[in-house]
């Protein structure tokens, strides 16, 4: 029952997923979502702003300093999550041949 | 790994690579590149070592103690430079309002702390890269 309920779940979440696809703009035009003021903002006054000539490490580092922040903290997670896990399997295994 | 020809090709190639990835590092807020991309370049030249001439060599190279400060060096170095914008200009991570010297367009030193962070988010990623390596084959040697 359980396995039938999930493959139900999962084929309506597939069908809406299929028609977002369709749904997105297919040829890039200034009507895009993703195309507002933010862009043209960046383009005119970011060498100013930041006085970095690469506009991506000024957008990066400096506009969105904090989310790259975030980045640092996944990779330092991903890093201790992965030595939780292994370190100690080989600590106790260290004990056990000392005993 | 004991083969002469693949030791003594790593050995003349990962000076060079390792000075290109520190090249990427300080040139990233002037050209393409940046923290992520130098720090991968490094980190790997690192991977390549250890695999060529063995976990004990590598490990005088990065041991693990070097690796915890590295790993948490990073995210310090971002924060301390985060607060010192916050201190001076009321706002975490404020780059010129914050008061760090501007420097002229293009040049090596311009950009306030942009550099700074490029290099923290290179030691960052190096060091994220060879842990995990290390981790792994410590483990499957047991």
């Amino acid at each position: 029952m359980k396995n039938v309920i999930a493959n139900i779940l999962f084929i309506v979440l597939f069908i809406i997923l299929v028609i977002a696809i369709f749904e997105m703009p297919t040829s890039p035009s200034t009507n895009a979502p993703a195309y507002n003021d933010v862009v043209d903002y960046y383009v005119e006054e970011g060498a100013d702003e930041t006085n970095a000539s690469n506009l991506i490490a000024g957008i990066l580092a400096d506009y969105r300093g904090f989310d790259t922040l975030g980045e640092n903290i996944v990779l330092f997670t991903s890093v201790v999550a992965v030595g939780s896990v292994l370190r100690s399997t080989k600590y106790d295994k260290e004990v056990k041949d000392n005993e | 790994m004991n083969d002469i020809i693949i030791k003594n090709i790593t050995r003349i190639i990962i000076p060079f690579a390792q000075m290109y990835g520190i090249f990427i590092i300080l040139n990233g807020h002037i050209s393409p590149g940046g923290g992520f991309a130098g720090g991968a370049i490094i980190g790997t030249t690192l991977i390549l070592y250890t695999l060529v001439f063995g976990r004990e060599k590598g490990k005088k190279k990065f041991s693990h103690k070097m690796s915890e400060i590295s790993e948490s060096g990073g995210i310090m170095l971002f924060v301390i430079i985060g607060m010192i914008g916050m201190i001076t200009a009321g706002a975490f991570l404020s780059n010129l309002s914050g008061g760090f010297p501007q420097g002229q367009l293009g040049e090596i030193l311009s950009g306030g702390f942009i550099p700074i962070l490029m290099i923290g988010i290179g030691i960052k990623v190096t060091s994220t890269m060879i842990s995990l390596f290390n981790l792994l084959i410590d483990e499957e040697k047991l």
